[in-house]
């Protein structure tokens, strides 16, 4: 199940720390690195380590088995087209980090995978074993918020980097902040602040709505926000919250539930494999269309997997869609790179994995260093920098990427230009409109050592 | 939201999913009972059936094909996992058995991945048993009401082949005193083979069968493992009318906790399962066990 590309690359990293030993004074590099070791002294688990050889490890710890694996996957090649235009100087990633040169800092990176199935405990297994093998300076992973949390508290403690990809949660930049862990990607809060008004503006006020919820932090933290919202700016009434465990098959009890609850809505906040079967299945109790189905966080191609008859004039919020190539350059040019090389258009989890990794890249190259206290600060600058949805930036206060949501309403079969074209883009949302103030969840970052 | 209507979908969404229970654990406890071989590949198997069925549906879309396939696949792989692996490990400890059929399940899951990716894949219902029957206290999805009558047919047939014929009669024997059978002029391991054939098949018609309701994936075996062990459990390790009642048991303490808080469904499973483990540790109706 597990994929290590690489499991020698500490022997040849051992051979190669003996010969710089020698020869570092004598060049510019091993110069910096040396006046680094001098002020730096050695940080948690792998600085300086995981910096010394020629190449740089990045660890990701990504659902390829399970309710995520689906997305998992999309996340995993996003990354590691991120990897290959970071060491190849592809135009994209110079665009969106211009100092990257055949790597950055004067190392190739590589990237090491191997699967999670969206479990903590197995993130962070897998993670523990790319330190002590390959010490990697940077960590990725989650598409589950529980295993996000998990890391973060792993990457503080270790002193490692840690990018979380999707993670939909409050918490994660919320009250399970760290000062090693930086999102890129919307949540919870964010989106049910983007879609409320378009709901509510859509269907009216005083409406009742059954909510279906994944029994943990993530949908916990994403149904509380979205009601917040309906509740209070809309008068809508929550008439049952169906909560199921993540993995759950057979949705008929709670839909069973959800019928005898009198909603005009069915708000379903479940993701990933679970949405599809969810939302299938409510589509068979007869629950769709006689309920209006809402996704208020939702992977756009649960309409490949659960069929357009379910998500046609569906109502989603989601991260990146692939036609948003039409407003934005830097999109379109990811949609062609990851099209050419994979056979289908990039999906959520592609372009959040992409991104992490090149404002990663754009810190490091920033800062000119891999000590971590000097990346983070490079990212607490708060900077404007390129996405592939025009400008975002990095809030010093939570480590959260101020950046668009995107609410898309779902096509007829008819009208799709090609088997992929599933959703039209409704609104694109400013994030720092939706976006909650940096300490309403009770972020607090801790320590740089 | 417990009200008369709620209770009665309830119940009724309890028997449905007990009879799939039931039918999914008559495989695993006839695999037990006859062989001694407790098969965790029987959830792999359960997916396997889903999938051949879902790719003939692909080629026939014919539902009774597709239906034709899933079971007779998997029956074939279940003979063929009996004469290439399993009988080496009859006399061996359960440990063993336990291990290579959880290596088997994983390599079933991931030979799935490799071919046809994670995105699940469903068969749709026959035309005939499309839409939704209401039903006067509930509407329900007229498949499902028709899955009761498969499932029940399937049970009655397994149940008939296994008290009702010579071959039923041989098991059931060989299961009792191997030896004294063999000594007959009966090739027990042919019956043995067959035995650990028909018991795949009964996870694989389950799987097919029930990808309609719910679609397939390559982890799909996982989920439904688990609790197909806690039927067995509840209903007694090797019996096959015990499968029927621990699947129907377990299939309403799942819906009826659903309707007073879903998140505790499944505590609840495992509730009743202790409860049986401690003052009937053999299970309801099973005559070997644990005492």
């Amino acid at each position: 199940m597990s994929k290590f590309e690489s499991t020698n690359g500490v022997s040849r990293r051992s051979a190669l720390q003996i010969s710089a030993a020698g020869g570092m004074v004598a060049t510019g590099l091993g110069g910096v690195q040396w006046a680094m070791a001098q002020d730096k002294p050695k940080l948690g688990a792998t600085w300086p380590e995981g910096s010394q050889g020629d190449t740089v490890y990045l660890g990701a710890a990504v659902p390829l088995t399970g309710t995520y694996a689906v997305q998992g996957a999309d996340e995993l090649k996003g990354m590691e087209l991120a990897i290959e235009h970071i060491n190849t100087n592809h135009e994209l990633m110079k665009a969106l980090a211009p100092k990257v040169n055949s790597g950055v800092n004067g190392k190739k990176v590589k990237l090491l995978s191997a699967d999670s199935a969206a479990k903590p405990n197995q993130a962070l297994q897998v993670s523990q074993t790319f330190i002590a093998q390959n010490k990697i300076i940077a960590m990725t992973g989650s598409t589950s918020s529980a295993v996000a949390v998990a890391m973060n508290k792993f990457a503080q403690r270790e002193k490692i980097i840690y990018m979380a990809a999707i993670s939909g949660s409050n918490d994660t930049t919320g009250k399970d902040c760290v000062r090693y862990g930086f999102r890129q990607g919307v949540y919870g809060e964010m989106t049910a602040n983007a879609i409320g008004p378009i709901l509510v503006k859509q269907f009216g006020k005083n409406r009742k709505a059954a909510f279906m919820t994944p029994d943990y932090t993530y949908g916990h933290t994403t149904t509380e926000s979205v009601n917040n919202y309906l509740t209070k700016e809309g008068g809508w009434k929550m008439v049952t919250n169906q909560v199921s465990p993540l993995g759950t098959q057979d949705f008929s009890q709670y839909l069973t539930n959800i019928a005898n609850s009198g909603a005009e809505f069915l708000i379903n906040v479940n993701w990933g494999r679970d949405a599809v079967l969810s939302s299938q299945q409510a589509k068979q109790f007869g629950l769709i269309p006689k309920m209006t189905l809402v996704l208020p966080y939702q992977i756009p191609f649960i309409a490949k997997e659960a069929g357009v008859d379910i998500t046609h004039g569906v109502y989603a919020a989601t991260d990146f869609w692939w036609t948003l190539e039409d407003k934005y350059p830097l999109a379109k040019m990811f949609v062609e790179s990851f099209h050419k090389k994979y056979g289908y258009r990039p999906e959520w989890g592609a372009e959040n994995g992409y991104v992490s990794f090149a404002h990663w890249a754009r810190m490091v190259t920033e800062a000119g260093s891999f000590y971590p206290p000097d990346v983070i600060k490079q990212w607490e600058k708060g900077e404007t920098i390129p996405s592939l949805l025009g400008d975002v930036h990095y809030r010093p206060e939570d480590h959260q990427c101020v950046r668009p949501v995107i609410i898309v309403r779902g096509k007829e079969k008819k009208d799709m230009k090609n088997d992929e074209d599933f959703w039209d883009i409704v609104e694109i949302v400013d994030g720092a409109k939706v976006i909650q103030k940096p300490d309403a969840f009770g972020c607090k970052l801790g320590d740089y050592t | 939201m417990i009200n008369t209507a709620n209770f009665l979908s309830q119940l009724f969404n309890g028997l449905v999913l007990g009879a799939l229970l039931a039918l999914i654990s008559s495989g695993l406890t006839i695999i037990y009972g006859t062989l001694g071989v407790l098969n965790l590949a029987h959830g792999a198997l359960f997916m396997l059936g889903g999938y051949a069925g879902w790719l003939a549906f692909e080629y026939s879309h014919s539902f009774i094909l597709a239906v034709a396939a899933g079971a007779l696949f998997v029956m074939v792989v279940g003979v063929i996992m009996e004469q290439v692996i399993i009988k080496h490990f009859y006399s061996r400890p359960d440990e063993d058995q336990l291990l290579v059929t959880f290596g088997l399940s994983i390599v079933f899951a991931e030979l799935i991945r490799y071919f046809f990716g994670s995105l699940s894949k469903k068969v749709p219902p026959p035309d005939i048993f499309g839409g939704i029957t209401n039903m006067g206290f509930m509407v329900y999805p007229t498949y499902r009401l028709a899955l009761l009558g498969i499932i029940a047919v399937a049970l009655l047939v397994l149940y008939w082949v296994l008290y009702r014929t010579r071959i039923g009669m041989i098991v059931r024997a060989g299961i009792e005193d191997s030896v004294a059978v063999d000594s007959l002029g009966i090739n027990v391991y042919k019956v043995f083979t067959l035995v650990f054939g028909i018991g795949a098949m009964a996870a694989g018609f389950s799987g097919i069968v029930y990808s309609p309701v719910v679609a397939m994936s390559p982890d799909s075996g996982d989920a439904i493992l688990v609790q197909t062990f806690v039927v067995v459990v509840i209903g007694g390790v090797g019996s096959f009318p015990g499968a029927i009642l621990g699947g129907l048991i377990a299939g309403e303490i799942i819906s009826l906790t659903s309707m007073v808080n879903p998140a505790y469904s499944m505590i609840m499973l495992f509730v009743a399962m202790t409860l049986v483990l401690v003052f009937r540790p053999r299970g309801l109706m099973g005559s070997i066990g644990r005492t």
